[in-house]
This record gives C-alpha cells, structure tokens and sequence, in this order.
C-alpha cells in the first residue's frame, strides 16, 4: 500500500514537472496546427530540437549569453517553418503528415551524424549550457525542497516555474487568437480551405502563421526539455515524442485552449503512475519476473500510450474535457 | 479578337448607365432586370456573340484531364448585371469552367478578364477579392463554425483578421459589430436568423445552400458565380432562393448560375449559355434555347441523367420536332451551331 | 563489395556488451585484432582479440558510455580504417547488447574508380529499392481501397521479419520454409489488421484523420509490444551469413542479395500479373478506383479489402526477411524502413501499386547512390530530401492524379 501510495506521490510530481511542461507546449502547438487549422504535422519535434539545440549550441559551441541562445532556437524554428511550409503546405493533409514526419526523422539523422558532430556533439550531444539560467533562479538550485512528499531540487522548481509561466502565457495567446478573427479564418480552414479561398482569404498565408506560430511554441518546449535536464542529445527527439503529445492533445481535447495543458499533465501522471506502480508490483513478486520483467516497464509505457490513443479515437474522440456533438460533425 | 464590347444590338440602354445603377434598393421600373434584358434584346443567338458591357470576357480556354477535354470555349462574352443561366448535360464542363474562371484550376490555354483586368495569373483569393465570388456545387458550409461564424467569414477587409491585430481586440471590434450587423440583415433575409448559434454541420442540404450564398453575399461582390444553388433543395425553398437570386440582379451584381431544371431557366435568367462536351454551343435568351437543335441533340443525343422529368423530356421532344418542321419551312431563327469557329472568324 | 560489413554477434544472456565482426567482402573475416574498451571516465573495461569469425564481444558492467578502440596495426594491409578512424563513442541502454561497426574498407572502392563504385551502390540501390517496392505495395494498395494512411505498416514489416526469425533460429526450421510459413502468419496478422480494427471502424464511419491517428497508436503498441517480446538486439538469420561476394565484373554481389533481387522482381511481376489478369486483381484496381461503383456494380468491396490486407501483410512479411538478411532482425527495422515505403508510395502517388513500385525503386537507388556525395549515415536524408522535393514538383505524385475541386 505505501509502494502505491509513494508511486502516487511520484505521479504527482510528474503532473508538475518538466516532462509535463515539455508535452503541454508540445501540444499547445499541435493544437494550433491540428486542432484550429487542421495542418497534419507529425514533425512538432523537430521544433523541440531546434529549439533545445539553439540553446545548447549558442552557449556551449559559440559561447554566446543564455538569452541570445533562446533567440537562436526560436529563428531557427522559424526557419524551419518556413522551409517545411514553403513546399508542403499546398499539399493534402496526408501528404503534410508524411512530409512532416520525414523532415523530423531526417533532421534528427543529420544532427547525430558524424559529420555534424563539431556543432551537434553527434550522438552524444551537447551539454553543460544552463548555467547562466540556473544563476538566475532567486533561491539555491542545490537545495533540495520536499513538497508534499516528493523533492524537487530548486534547480527543478525553478525550470518548472518558468515553464509553467510559458505555459500560461501561450495558453493565454491561444485563447486571444481563437476568438478573434484571425481565429475564425484558421478555423473554416480545417473544416475547408477551399470555400476560405473562394471568400477572399490567402489560406497559405494563414497556414503558413499557423505553423510558425505552433513551431515556436513547441521550440519553447525543446529549450525547457533541454535546460532542465541539462542536456542535448538529438536522439532524445524521437518521433515517438510527437505522438506521445498528439495523445495528450487528444486526451485532453484538441481545439480546447486548455486542452493540450490537462491533457499532458493527466498523460505524464497516468505514464509515470503505471511506471512506478509497475516496478512496484513487480518488485513485490505480485507480477511474476517471467511475465514482465522491470526493464519492459519503460517498453509499457508506450504500448499503453498506443492503445489510449486508439481508444481514445474510437471511443471517445472529443477527449475527456470535449463537447461530442461537436466532433460528430468532423466529416473528415 | 473581339474582346472589346461591339457596338451593333446595343441601342437601348448604353452600357454605362446600366452600370451606374445603384446597388442597393433600386425599385424603380427601370431596374437592371429591364437594362440587363433590354441591352441583350437584339442581340443575334450566335455563340460568342459581343455584350454591350460585359462584366466577364473568356477567351480560348481550354482544360484537358488526360485525354478528355472538359473545357474548350472560344469566346464568350458575360454581360454586367444581368443573370447569365449556364446549363449542360453532366459532364458538360460546367464546374470545371467555374473552377479555371475563379482560379481554382488552371487551364492549359486562354485567357479570361473581368472588368478588363486579366484574371489568368491570379489565385482564388485574390479573384474572390476583385469581387467574384463563387459558389460550390458541393455545399461547402463550415461545419464546426456556427451559422454566424460563417456569415462573418465572408467579410472583406476585416482588420481582426491580421495576426498582430488579432492581439489587440480594441483594433477590431468596432468592425466586428459592424459585420455582425450586416450579417444579421443577410440572415433574416435568408430565413436563418433562428439558427445564427447553432453549427453550420447541423443545418439541412437545402439551409446549406441558403447560407452558402448568403456568407459569399458578406463580401459585397460584384460578381456571383453559383453552381447549382437550387440542386437538393425543396421546391418552396427554391422558389424563395429564386427570389434571392433575382434580388442580387436587383441589387446591381452580375448572376451567373448553373442550373438542370429548365423552368427555373427560363424563370429568372437573361440570356442562357449553353455547354456541352466542353464547348459553349449556343446562347441566347431562354427563349431561343428549347427552339435549338444543338442543344437538343446534346441533351437527348449524349447519354445523361440530367433531372429532365418525363414531361421535360416529352416536351423537349415536341419543341425539336417543332423547331425541325420549322427549320424545313424557313431555315431561318436556328442560328448556333457546332462548328463555332468559322463563325467567329467572320464576324 | 567494397563497403565493409560488420556483423554483430548473436545476443547472449542478460547483462549488457559490445559486440561487432570486423570483416570486408574481399578479406573475409579479419582475426586477431585487438579491441579496447574504456568507460567515459578512461578506466579499462577490458581487451580482446577478434576470433577466427572476425567476431569480438566485451561484457560490460552496466548501461553507459564506453569507448571502444581497435589496433589498427593489426590489420591486413589491404584493408583501411573508414572516416571513424580507429575508435568510436557509444552508448548502451539496460540490457541491450550494443553492435559497433567501424565501417572498415578493403580498398577497392578507390582502386575500382568512380564509376565502378557508382555501379555497385546502384546495383545496392535496385536491391534496396526493390525490396522497398514489396514492403510498400500493401501500404499503396490498403490506401487506395480504403484511403487509410497505415502508420503501423512498418510494424507489419517487423512482425513478419521476427516471426520468420522465431521459426528459423529458435526451432531450426530452414529460412525458406520459414519465411513462407512466416508469410502465411503475416498474410493472418494483416487479416486480423482488417477485421479487427479497420473494418470495424469503416462501418462507425470514422473520419481518415481518425483513422490515421488511429494507426500511429497501433504502431506504437505493435512496436514497443515487438520489443518487449523480442527485446532490442538485433540479430541475424541463422542461413545464408557468412557469404562472400562473387564478382560481377563492375559490380559484385553476394549470393543471398543476388536472390534478394531476384525473389523481388519475381514476386513484383507476379503481383502485376495478378493485378492485371486476375478477377480479383481487377477487382482491386476497380475498388481502388471508385468503390462505390465498384459496389453497386457487384463486387463484395469488403472481400477485396481483406484481401488487399492478407496480401499487404505477406509482402510485408517477405521484404522484412529481406531486409533481415541484409541488415539484421531488429524489433524497429518496419518502422525505420516504413518513412522510405511513404517515399516511395508517395513519389508513385498514393494509391497506385505501379506507382509505388517505380517510386520505391527511385528511392532505393538514389538513398544508396547520395552515399556518393554525403555522408552515409545521413543516407536516409537524401530519400526524404528526394520526397520534398518531387512533392513540390508534383504535388500529386508521379502516377498520380489531382483531385477535383467543387
Ligand atoms: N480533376 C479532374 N480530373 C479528371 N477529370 C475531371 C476532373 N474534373 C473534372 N473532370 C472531368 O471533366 C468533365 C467535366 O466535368 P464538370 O464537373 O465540369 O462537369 P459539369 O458540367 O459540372 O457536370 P454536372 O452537371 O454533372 O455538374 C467530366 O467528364 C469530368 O469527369
Ligand atoms: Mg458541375
């Protein structure tokens, strides 16, 4: 009982911490993309990387001030924006998938390369550039703190703070965007891009602020991701991590405001409560050692993800917090 | 190329004063119905026959798919203000006509102007802003928008539409109420003000149509392009939609609409374009149509399934056999034909 | 063959190690080297010597990162060190035994001139993208039957690839036997594919959108499920490894990618074949075509379906042996191959079976011939970069065509 008690606590702190964080500005992206506009990007993680490599290579590579790092990440998710959508946006929403999902893969390949391990650091990656950041923290990021029976480090309180501050504000952007009219035209362009052009408006255009706009913020959620763990590995941006934010955004509600942010948070508590649960369960002999064993656990985690997502879809489309009526008008 | 209005059968209104007329609440006798039907009176039934002031003028277009030719007009001439019926067997290539005009599609040859000003190199949105705008043959309404979202999409020029205003509400909102507005008036006029909350998905086949038009109306457009707005719609309400359609001539816009029934042809259209296997074989007004050979050979000759209803068809029949007594009499009124080429060249 | 190939040992017990075979196509298997390894902190782990396999393998204390050296000494004078020079950096996750090539060359790529390496990497190409064209069919004939864009294709790949290494490896059947019984349990797993989940949610009247988000979970539960079953090692088939390449005068091949190439074209043709002349070849290109037509003209479209799915999931089975053969059983081999299958059928054009066959031959030869220019670990690269770019050409794909508008 204390084991499920102590994996509750855990849990609870993955509702909170930095993965959270990572997926909720993850998804806030996608949401703008797929959600409100529609635009099948399965590339969001790319963002994430760039945006954590921005940082990482600024600082450790060039040497250059923390803050200049964060400009870095954000121009070159700009860029990579622009350059995905040049091409790819006058495509079929199934054409972007797989456009997007290649560009991701492709750009992960290069930044483990050999021959962009001078700038990347390779497989290895890049580390030691949150310094700066981490002195700016108002308490001791060494000391560790107890809340509510789990610790954090200051150094974690701090990341999760300024994190969660993110998290509001392009909440809050979100929510001014939707309701305005740039909202409106962004909207009619997922349910049809078509009868939009025939009312006089530039969908490119539209689509192409679309995805600029959810790039950034998921760029924004690579640099957490990065100064919180302190460091950069291209192999840490897998595919797998795009989806595991289109599960959150699913789960929570896609075209919510706040659906992408419950969504990670609720995801990231039940992963992290079936991985501790699990490890318990198996170190106490109630699940055999043949059956599973503690190094599969981390295997489950995504095998559950998978099947959520599939039920969530089948079942229960509009995501915990959605309206149903509204999704059953989805002819797509 | 005779792409310049020609002078010859255009005595009775000028075309200047037909375009003058104001746009809204013109009640007086001498409403555009009459300018538009009036100026197009004289007119000889020949295909590509000048306009006295034409709003649109094609040119050599043709669009092919693989081996088939969906489009290949010659010329064709659309006179301003006036309610142009466009029918053709299916297949005729009427959508895809609509399509290359509004941008949607580009054609392999030709060249097309509104108002003068060549429309080849534009895209949809941009034609849709010089103030043609169209509508679709599959109802295009936003389903997860509401009724209302919809209507205020098709404003133009919406400050609140640009990402940076967007932020700041106070630049927009004014607007934004202005637009509401309007579009309130629209939708009562459409009988859809009851349904101004609820989700364009919920509404019917036919109330799809009626907002259809009444959002593309949001733009104060010049021209309207509608492609069948009264397919799967109740006769009741197609009459009420025929009254709208009417009202826009009223209004002082350019109608060009796709249409099967012939009834509701001859009903509200002032000249009547006549498409089939990609080719503009006659025009008219809808008189002189039923009274064509050609156009009877397209419908009953071409394997179709056009709504023609067993009266149609039996009347058709009795109006061909009429016109090819008369043609044996006179050989005289039957003036399109095939072969439009030659024609054109003469002229 | 130019290209040194280093095959890592069969994974032992429980306990993480590095493993690897230093060997080139000419040299064969090169014994007696040295291997060093150190941990990130330069403390020796250990050092070994290559068997008379060209094999070596080091226990390692625990999951990290350890540094691996080779006496380049040691090495036949013939064959040169690749661009990795003698070491190499790498990091083992919990309980894997972790391969480590060191892309050793034997001289004959510079000896043989440009051109003669440009002939083998596209003979390379052809095998690759051949092999590509039989995994991915099913992928283009499942899209254009049903219009879902199947994610877990590549899962099917996989399974298909482990089943045939179960039946071969683990009960010692012969790999031909195997892979057919292997395809007679894809052609099931694609079956269980329609039954259980597609056709199911067809008649729901789930959205495409749906659908597609739908299979990118199968594909994650499918492939973690893949790996804890099967585990992370990648292993090889217990026929047809230790060949040599037979030169073909400007090219040489071995035996197995000869067969490889030959076991493609045969069954691609017969899959034309079967399109063409058969009833329900016919009726797959009808339902493709315009499936409702193709209903109210009679032909039972869910029928064609699932069979569109058996064979979809025994082709697949069949090129992930392919693959196995060449590159290894590995629990995520589909899903690394399934971005070259959406080249390929995109390039094709969605839906087309011929189009996905000239589009995954394109892929195949161009991801092997950009080796000449870049890098070839960025190899990969080059095919996604080739997709963009004839997206933007063609938007519709090569054999595809536009969809109407209004
Ligand atoms: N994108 C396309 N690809 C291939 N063929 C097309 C395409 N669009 C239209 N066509 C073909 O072009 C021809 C003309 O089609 P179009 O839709 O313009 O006919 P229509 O006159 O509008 O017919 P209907 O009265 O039935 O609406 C048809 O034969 C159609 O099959
Ligand atoms: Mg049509």
């Amino acid at each position: 009982m204390s084991d499920l008690l102590n994996a509750f606590a855990i849990a609870g702190k993955a509702f909170f911490g930095f993965q959270a964080i990572f997926f909720a500005l993850l998804a806030i992206g996608i949401n703008i993309h797929f959600g409100y506009t529609g635009l099948l990007n399965f590339g969001q993680i790319a963002f994430a990387m760039l945006g954590g490599f921005g940082i990482a290579i600024s600082v450790s590579q060039w040497g250059l001030p923390f803050w200049v790092g964060v400009v870095v990440g954000v121009a070159a998710a700009v860029a990579l924006a622009l350059l995905l959508g040049l091409p790819t946006l006058r495509l079929r929403a199934d054409y972007l998938a797989i456009v997007t999902i290649a560009t991701s893969e492709g750009l992960r390949l290069v930044f483990r390369s050999v021959s962009a391990t001078p700038v990347t650091g390779g497989t290895r990656g890049l580390a030691a550039f949150n310094g700066d950041f981490m002195d700016l923290a108002p308490w001791d990021t060494q000391h560790r703190y107890r809340i509510l029976g789990t610790t954090w480090s200051g150094g974690e309180l701090w990341v999760a703070l300024i994190g969660w501050v993110l998290v509001i504000l392009f909440s809050l952007l979100t929510w001014q965007l939707m309701r305005s009219p740039w909202g409106r035209v962004v909207k009619a362009i997922r349910e049809d891009e078509d009868a939009v052009r025939a009312l006089g408006k530039n969908v490119y255009a539209y689509k192409m602020q679309s995805l600029v706009l959810g790039g950034v913020i998921g760029a924004f959620g690579g640099m957490v991701y990065a100064v919180s763990t302190g460091s950069a590995i291209p192999d840490q941006y897998q595919s797998a991590n795009t989806f595991l934010a289109y599960a959150a955004l699913i789960l929570g509600g896609a075209a919510r405001v706040l659906g992408p942010v419950l969504g990670s948070m609720i995801l990231l508590f039940l992963l992290q409560f079936a991985d501790t649960g699990l490890r318990a369960l198996i170190s106490n002999g109630v699940i055999p050692e043949g059956l599973l064993s503690s190094t599969d656990v981390a295997q489950i985690r995504f095998v559950l993800v998978g099947l959520g997502l599939m039920l969530l879809l089948v079942f229960r489309p509009q995501g915990i917090f959605g309206d149903r009526r509204e999704v059953m008008l989805d002819a797509r | 190329m005779p792409a310049e209005p020609a002078a010859h059968g255009a005595h009775a209104a000028g075309p200047g004063e037909a375009a003058a007329v104001p746009a809204r609440g013109s009640g007086s006798d001498r409403g555009p119905q009459r300018l538009a039907q009036a100026a197009l009176k004289d007119l000889p039934w020949e295909v590509g026959v000048a306009k006295p002031d034409p709003a649109i003028v094609v040119d050599g277009v043709t669009r092919t798919f693989g081996g088939l030719t969906a489009v290949s007009v010659d010329h064709l001439e659309i006179q301003r203000g006036g309610i142009t019926g466009l029918i053709g067997p299916n297949g005729a290539g009427k959508t895809t006509l609509f399509n290359l005009l509004t941008g949607f599609d580009q054609p392999n040859t030709g060249t097309w102007s509104y108002d003068g000003r060549s429309l080849g190199k534009l895209s949809p949105h941009q034609v849709a802003r010089l103030g043609v705008v169209r509508t679709f043959q599959l109802t295009k309404a936003l389903s997860r928008l509401t009724v209302m979202q919809n209507m205020l999409l098709g404003a133009q020029q919406q400050r609140g539409e640009n990402f940076l205003s967007a932020l700041l509400p106070g630049t927009w909102r004014k607007q934004e109420a202005a637009n509401t507005e309007k579009a309130m008036d629209l939708l009562r006029r459409f009988k859809l003000d009851a349904k101004k909350d609820d989700f364009a998905g919920i509404l019917s086949g036919g109330q799809r149509k009626l907002l259809e038009m009444a959002r593309a109306l949001m733009s104060d457009p010049q021209v309207v392009m509608l492609d069948e707005p009264m397919a799967g719609v109740n006769p009741a309400l197609t009459q009420s939609l025929l009254g709208h359609v009417k009202n826009l001539r009223e209004e002082g816009m350019t109608v060009i609409f796709v249409e099967h029934d012939m009834d509701v042809v001859r009903d509200i259209s002032d000249w009547v374009v006549v498409m089939a296997a990609g080719k503009v074989i006659a025009e008219g007004p809808p008189e002189s149509i039923s009274q064509n050979r050609a156009v009877v050979d397209a419908y009953l000759g071409a394997h179709h399934d056009a709504p023609l209803t067993v009266e149609e068809e039996d009347r058709v029949l009795a109006e061909a056999s009429a016109a090819i007594a008369r043609d044996e009499g006179t050989d005289a009124d039957v003036l399109s034909s095939d072969r439009p080429n030659p024609e054109r060249t003469d002229r | 063959m130019a290209l040194a190939t280093v095959v890592p040992g069969v994974a032992g017990a429980a306990g993480e190690k590095l493993v690897g075979t230093l060997q080139t196509s000419r040299s064969g298997p090169i014994a007696g080297v040295g291997i060093t390894v150190e941990t990130a902190d330069g403390d020796e782990v250990d050092s070994v010597e290559t068997d008379e396999n060209g094999r070596f393998s080091v226990d390692l204390p625990g999951p990290g990162q350890y540094t691996i050296s080779l006496d380049a000494d040691a090495l036949p004078d013939t064959v040169k060190l690749g661009s990795g020079g003698d070491t190499r950096t790498v990091t083992v996750d919990p309980g894997r035994s972790q391969p480590v090539n060191f892309g050793l060359s034997d001289g004959s790529a510079n000896s043989g001139g440009g051109t003669i390496r440009a002939v083998q990497l596209f003979v390379d190409g052809l095998r690759f993208g051949l092999l590509i064209a039989v995994c991915a069919i099913g992928l283009s004939l499942i899209f254009g039957t049903t219009g879902l864009v199947n994610f877990a294709h590549g899962e099917l790949v996989s399974i298909g690839a482990i089943i045939a290494w179960y039946i071969n490896v683990r009960a010692g059947v012969p790999l031909i036997p195997a892979t057919i019984i292997a395809m007679v349990v894809g052609a099931a797993v694609g079956a269980l594919n329609e039954r259980g989940i597609w056709r199911p949610l067809r008649r729901r009247g789930t959205g495409l959108v749906a659908a597609l988000v739908v299979s990118i979970g199968l594909s994650l539960l499918l492939r973690y499920l893949i790996q804890i079953v099967y585990g992370g090692f990648s292993n090889p088939y217990g026929d047809y490894q230790s060949q040599r390449a037979v030169s073909y005068g400007a090219f040489s091949l071995t035996n197995r990618s000869l067969f490889s190439i030959i076991i493609s074209v045969i069954v691609l043709v017969l899959v034309a074949v079967m399109l063409q002349r058969t009833r329900i070849g016919k009726a797959m290109r009808a339902v493709s075509d315009n499936r409702d037509l193709a209903a109210s003209s009679g032909i039972d479209v869910n029928r064609v379906i699932l069979v569109v799915w058996m064979m979809g999931g025994a082709l697949a089975t069949l090129g992930g042996v392919l693959l196995g053969l060449s590159d290894q059983v590995q629990w995520d081999m589909g899903f690394r191959l399934l971005l070259l299958m959406f080249a390929g059928v995109t390039l094709g054009g969605l839906g087309t079976a011929y189009g996905a066959l000239v589009g995954s031959v394109i892929v195949g030869v161009f991801v092997q011939m950009s080796t000449l220019v870049i890098p070839d670990d960025m190899k990969y690269v080059g095919g996604l970069l080739l997709l963009i770019v004839i997206l933007i050409i063609r938007p519709q794909g090569i054999l595809g065509s536009r969809a109407r508008i209004g």
